[in-house]
């Protein structure tokens, strides 16, 4: 014999001490479906049988199968569950789940029991608690449908608890994650047969005896209201029940379904919001009664697909309702979430369940019309009111476009007018404002390139911080820049970093393609800039118009001048717009990473308090000292030994003086007045993204030509980038790139990035750096100090470690693609705030800031 | 950096006797941060120059523990350190110079007392020309200070923070080294190593006789002591008994204490007058305002929210050396005001004191909707800077904010402006009001919005 049970249950086992309960859910169930009393007895008091911690005991019990059913785990509690008040509880908390209550009753004879318990030794209790547990065992069962357990197994003797041979675990019927599509799922279409026609027509489905079909065997998933108001339900009964039947459709039911149910039931309805006109339709174009009542008795309230990532409900579905059964699932499912109240239409008055909606499911419904497609938190509705004179829409899926057909004519007039209030994006006008409690405590990011970053509480406290304080409106913020590891040390006498150490490690990485590009010195700027002012209401959903945003890598307005980022911005979408880019890249917005240029105008205050004031304060020491020594040397008091020790000492001397000469040569290369906008320089080198698309699959001499094209097209705000293909293979050209890094870093230049040619390229051991840059060995005298490449200094400077820096670097690329990926996808803000935090956060650890 | 110390005194030559270094000879000295040379440039009768120059080692100084615990300033490759005169000095002055310091002078004990005619060069001090004349000048120096251009390919970068200074003084050599022991850290901004109360010691034993008396010495004690306020109480109460403990921070703008204080305490009993249930400070810093609500019993529940992280690290240890009876009214939570927070739901009144001026005006319609849409407190007590009574502030330059965080400071007008649309867009009644003593013209230092929900 086998028993059935539904898949996510709250299994009761119901029979006195010694009935066999243990042994049955041991011998059936795993060891962590079963919670039994007697162990939550022991792990509160260390004493199994110690019933004075019965409290205790079920509290546990009680808060473990919470969290059980919570995550959707069928949970056996072994008990003896004799007690009807006892087992309300449990029923109660399978409902707050949403989990259907099954119980196995152990109808086992008293006399067996009692040889049983006498067999244990640590069941000593007198024969009157059995006689007291059996009385209530009779009582008791008699209520058990009553209290809400539909699946009821009774066992009634040894033999036939030994005679069970296993549990046959049913799936819910709304399970069907198995199923992948593709899907067309049709929106509300209350009789509007021809709008129907047409719609499966534009989708290539072929309807023949009432079935409609796809060549590709593509399905229909109707969202229910399939009656009512418009002209022909019959029809559209008719197409549904049979492609249902024929398995090229899928239906749910919508309330209009139910109440014509009940209707064709005998019970009593109110006749309005159309039915009146589907009872005449069917007068005249009758389909058989006992049809349409098996159809529509048959329908599940939701379905679940393509393993839990897309669900289908008339009137959406939260998430913790989604595969699971019970009344209330239903009843949301029908009728969404109501206040309770009616609106000043006399409408019940519908709660905007979506707007709080945070499942990863994406959820299809319908129920509430609106005047376009309404996507917002992975919802969509597509209820655009075909019976109203609106349209009816289609979503293809996975595809996840909407497809729809005006109406032909206005069927019936609505309640309340249509909510066009809307129009602009619900999503747009929902991620006004973040909510707090979506971006804190610790979490794990899940991104393209790497599957779990995990994100720190408190580093994410400081990017709260951080972005609270000084980041521009979250809404320009579609991407942080990564950091950037340096090459690992040179092993060759004088110099620190080197090219070669930088093309070893590609090569190592088993990238065999590179890019070399100048590194300009200046600052790290993206630019989100838009090609019409009204791009930042259209797309950002910003409140006013705007020409777009210039920030730092930390997100911070580059310009506190509001005017000066505007004229920039004019200029370089000016640029854009002569380079033919807008239409080239079919965009009409654009994120790009640059640098811009002179450092002074950005780092004017370190320039002064610590860049300048050390080489000043280091010269006037320099030179004083140089004095004394040439005053002591031309003197006559003093011994040989003392002369030949200051001589030593002069010769340690004169060489730092000439160090910080170049050390202030370094930073006077990359600092020069700004009067106009003519004296600022905006390097780009990455193109990251426009609207419906990253351009990450890009390689980088692709971004390298987009950024040529805004060269000619304003040569003097875009200064040219020294780039250059290397192939790793080939020594000539690894020669001719060192040669090349060589020059330029003797010439002042910072150095250089070197990249994989892909934007995105992996190695046998997964994601490679995007990119290691190389500096030169003047420039790193502004990072090491003037004196860094004394010979005694040089050799401890060697000494440096890049695992962190480049695990960082590899955390925040993967993010910051993410980021860019999930706002192309038109992801809710949250979820590209998130990304862009966690890069925030990651540059909260800390790291040796020279690298 | 680099110390010289010329005598002029006849027989100048003796300075190698005070110092314990034959001019002839050149004495090198290892220490914990480098390594230290004395040599004499000159060495005649009628002047003698001993010069101590100090070698930093600046990639040990970023490498070591101590730069590790000391923070940024000595975290940096790119270092003023190697160069300015700072504590760094006075440690090398008291190692090579410890015996002419402490005024041992075995082989010539009559040199010790009597006054040399002293020149000292310090080619680096951190500072201006008018503190280092104000410290040194009460001590009998002549000084001459010359401050260091700054760039000169860049003229408009102004002038650094550095000084040449020349101090010329008839005293006895362990006096003057005394003053440069103690003078030199108090100049300089950043210590290399962390203040504790042994510091105290040091200070009042190289003070003694004539610390006391100096008319900055407050100034000298606070800045020796890096501005750890408890010690330097302690350490101004043994050198003079007397003295009265005036604040010694550095020239603040507004009298930040008194006016805060008034603020604070205006709101507190404005909110205790509506008899709230639940109070929530927004923006509460290190809980002021939250520990003055708590005072009485009257306010069950207070809440303090603050972005900064450190602010609320600051306010929790002040709130747990409150009794449990008032400790267990507050609590402390990590928030912003751009984000939504239904933490904040449910409150009767809720404050923000001198919080909005800290955001980017872009940023507060965000602020508006989280406060007064979601949180929706039947009353908030908003105050702001009153831009207009800037002027009454002396030395402050026209057009200048009150403080470097303050992204905008608001006429009455502004923010009567501002007060009035929000209160009207999110179902408020406003009414706005000086905070502080009114100037006839410029009105009050600060001003106060109080909203009321209209149910």
């Amino acid at each position: 014999m086998t028993l059935r049970l539904p898949e996510l249950s709250l299994v009761l086992l119901i029979g006195p001490s010694g009935s066999g309960k243990s042994s049955f859910a041991r011998k059936h169930f795993k060891p962590t479906e079963i919670i039994s009393s007697d162990t939550c007895r022991g792990i509160v008091s260390d004493d199994e049988n110690d019933q004075s911690v019965t409290g205790e005991a079920f509290e546990l019990l009680h808060f473990i199968l919470r969290q059980r059913l919570k995550l959707g785990r069928l949970t056996v509690v072994d008990a003896t569950n004799l007690n009807p008040e006892d087992r309300v509880k449990l029923v109660a908390i399978a409902r707050e789940h949403h989990v259907l209550p099954a119980a196995v009753v152990f109808r086992i004879d008293e006399k067996t029991c009692a040889a049983r318990n006498a067999a244990r030794p640590d069941r000593d209790f007198g024969p009157h608690v059995l006689r007291r547990q059996f009385g209530q065992f009779r009582r008791g069962l008699r209520s058990l449908k009553r209290e809400g357990f539909r699946h009821l197994t009774n066992l009634r003797s040894v033999e036939e608890v030994e005679a069970v041979e296993g549990i046959v675990r049913e799936p819910l019927w709304n399970n069907r994650r198995d199923e992948h599509g593709p899907f067309d799922i049709i929106g509300d279409v209350h009789g509007c047969y021809d709008e129907l026609r047409n719609l499966l027509g534009m989708l290539g489905y072929a309807v023949e005896d009432h079935v409609a079909r796809h060549p590709e065997g593509r399905r229909l998933v109707f969202v229910g209201d399939l009656v009512d108001r418009g002209p022909n339900s019959p029809d559209v009964l008719r197409l549904a029940m049979a492609s249902v039947k024929a398995g090229t459709a899928i239906c749910v039911p919508g309330n209009h379904d139910v109440k014509f149910l009940r209707w064709l039931n005998g019970k009593k309805v109110q006749p309005t919001h159309g039915l009146t006109d589907t009872i005449a339709q069917l007068e005249a174009d009758p389909v058989d009664r006992r049809d349409l009542i098996e159809f529509l008795d048959g329908l599940v309230s939701h379905y679940v697909f393509n393993g839990g990532r897309l669900v289908v409900a008339h009137a959406g579905l939260k998430e913790d309702m989604q595969g699971r059964g019970s009344g209330k699932v239903r009843e949301f499912c029908l009728y969404g979430a109501t206040t309770g109240e009616r609106d000043e239409y006399g409408l019940p008055e519908r709660l905007d369940w979506a707007r709080d909606y945070r499942g990863k499911a994406l959820v299809v419904y319908g129920h509430t019309p609106f005047a376009e497609p309404r996507w917002l938190n992975h919802t969509v509705n597509i209820d655009t009111g075909c019976c109203f004179g609106g349209a009816l829409t289609a979503l293809r899926y996975p595809e996840q476009e909407t497809v729809s057909v005006p109406a032909s004519a206005t069927y019936a007039e609505p309640g309340r007018p249509l909510r066009s209030e809307e129009k602009v994006d619900a999503q747009l006008t929902h991620d006004r404002l973040l909510d707090l409690d979506d971006l804190r405590g610790k979490r794990q990011v899940h991104t393209a390139l790497k599957p779990a970053v995990t994100v720190r509480e408190e580093n994410l406290l400081a990017a709260i911080e951080v972005m609270s304080r000084f980041a521009v409106d979250p809404r320009w913020l579609l991407y942080l820049p990564p950091t950037m590891s340096p090459c690992a040390t040179s092993n060759r006498e004088g110099w620190l970093e080197r090219p070669e150490e930088a093309f070893g490690y590609f090569r190592q990485q088993g990238v065999g393609e590179i890019v070399c590009e100048e590194k300009h010195m200046g600052s790290r700027a993206v630019a989100v800039v838009v090609r019409d002012p009204s791009v930042a209401m259209s797309r950002f959903g910003l409140p006013a118009e705007r020409r777009g945003v210039l920030y730092t890598r930390t997100g911070r307005p580059f310009f506190n001048d509001t005017a000066t980022e505007h004229a920039l911005l004019e200029r370089l979408a000016a640029a854009l717009e002569t380079a033919g880019l807008w239409d080239e890249l079919d965009t009409d917005w654009l994120c790009l990473d640059a640098e811009l240029m002179p450092w002074s105008v950005k780092a004017r205050e370190l320039l002064q308090t610590q860049y300048a004031a050390v080489a000043r304060a280091g010269e006037q020491h320099a030179a004083t000292l140089s004095e004394h020594l040439v005053r002591a040397l031309s003197s006559t008091h003093l011994d040989d030994g003392a002369r030949a020790t200051l001589s030593a000492l002069t010769e340690r001397v004169e060489p730092r003086r000439e160090r910080l000469t170049r050390y202030r040569e370094a930073y006077r290369h990359y600092c020069w007045d700004v009067v106009t906008l003519d004296d600022l320089r905006l390097a780009p080198f990455h193109v990251l993204a426009g609207e419906g698309a990253t351009f990450t699959d890009h390689d980088h001499p692709w971004h390298m030509a987009v950024a040529e094209q805004l060269q000619a097209a304003d040569p003097v705000l875009f200064p040219s980038t020294d780039w250059r293909s290397v192939s790793l293979d080939d020594a000539g050209q690894v020669d001719a790139a060192i040669v090349w890094w060589e020059e330029m870093t003797a010439k002042g230049g910072e150095g250089m990035v070197v990249k994989p040619k892909d934007f995105v390229a992996r190695g046998p051991r997964g994601v490679v750096q995007p990119a290691v840059k190389c500096r030169g060995r003047e420039y790193l005298r502004i990072i090491y100090g003037p004196e860094y490449d004394a010979p005694e200094n040089l050799k401890r400077l060697k000494q440096r470690g890049l695992g962190h820096k480049r695990s960082m670097a590899e955390r925040e690329f993967a993010l910051g693609l993410e980021a860019l990926d999930r706002f192309t996808a038109r992801r809710p803000l949250r979820e590209i705030h998130e990304c862009v935090l966690a890069v925030l956060a990651m540059e909260s650890e800390p790291v040796d800031p020279r690298l | 950096m680099l110390l010289s110390i010329t005598n002029r005194s006849p027989d100048a030559t003796d300075l190698g006797f005070l110092l314990h270094k034959h001019p002839a000879r050149v004495h090198e000295v290892e220490l914990a941060f480098g390594n230290a040379t004395v040599f004499y440039p000159q060495a005649d009768q009628d002047q003698c120059t001993a010069v101590l120059a100090v070698e930093v080692d600046p990639v040990g100084l970023v490498r070591s523990k101590g730069a590790r615990q000391g923070g940024w300033a000595l975290g940096q490759y790119v270092n003023d350190r190697p160069y300015t005169a700072s504590s760094f000095l006075s440690g090398a002055i008291s190692r090579v110079f410890g015996t002419a310091m402490n005024g041992r002078c075995p082989q010539r004990p009559e040199l010790v007392d009597s006054a040399l005619n002293l020149e000292i060069g310090l080619p680096v001090v951190q500072g201006n020309e008018e503190l280092v004349v104000r410290i040194f000048a009460p001590l009998g120096y002549a000084v001459e200070v010359r401050r260091l251009t700054l760039e000169p390919a860049f003229p408009d970068w102004g002038d650094s923070r550095y000084c040449e200074v020349v101090l010329r003084a008839e005293l006895p050599l362990h006096q003057a080294l005394k003053h440069l022991f103690v003078l030199i850290p108090a100049l300089d901004r950043d210590k290399h190593y962390w203040v504790g109360r042994e510091e105290i010691d040091k200070l009042l034993v190289k003070g003694e006789g004539w610390l006391a008396e100096h008319p900055e010495r407050e100034w000298i004690v606070h800045r020796y002591l890096k501005h750890q306020r408890r010690l330097a109480n302690e350490a101004l109460e043994r050198l003079a008994p007397e003295s009265d403990e005036e604040d010694a921070e550095e020239e603040p703008v507004e009298r930040r204490i008194s006016l805060h204080e008034q603020r604070l305490e205006t709101v507190a009993e404005r909110i205790a007058a509506l008899s709230p249930q639940s109070v929530a400070d927004l923006g509460c810093g290190e809980g002021k305002l939250v520990r003055r609500l708590l005072k009485g019993t009257a306010i069950p529940r207070v809440l303090g929210m603050d972005v900064s992280s450190r602010a609320l690290e600051i306010a929790r240890d002040k709130l747990d050396r409150l009794p449990p009876s008032k400790r267990d009214r507050a609590e402390l939570i990590l928030g912003s005001l751009i984000y939504r927070d239904s933490r904040l739901a449910g409150f009767d009144a809720a404050a923000l004191v001198e919080v909005i001026e800290h955001l980017d005006p872009d940023r507060l319609d965000a602020l508006g909707q989280v406060v007064f849409a979601h949180a929706a407190p039947r009353h908030v007590f908003v105050t702001t800077p009153n831009r207009e009574y800037n002027v009454l502030f002396e030395g402050m330059k026209t057009g200048a904010l009150r403080h470097g965080d303050h992204r905008f400071e608001w006429t009455r007008a502004e923010f009567r402006e501002w007060a009035e649309r929000t209160a009207a867009e999110q179902g408020y009644e406003v009414a706005l009001e000086p905070l502080g003593e009114e100037h006839p013209d410029h009105g009050a230092p600060s001003q106060m919005a109080v909203f009321h929900r209209i149910d």
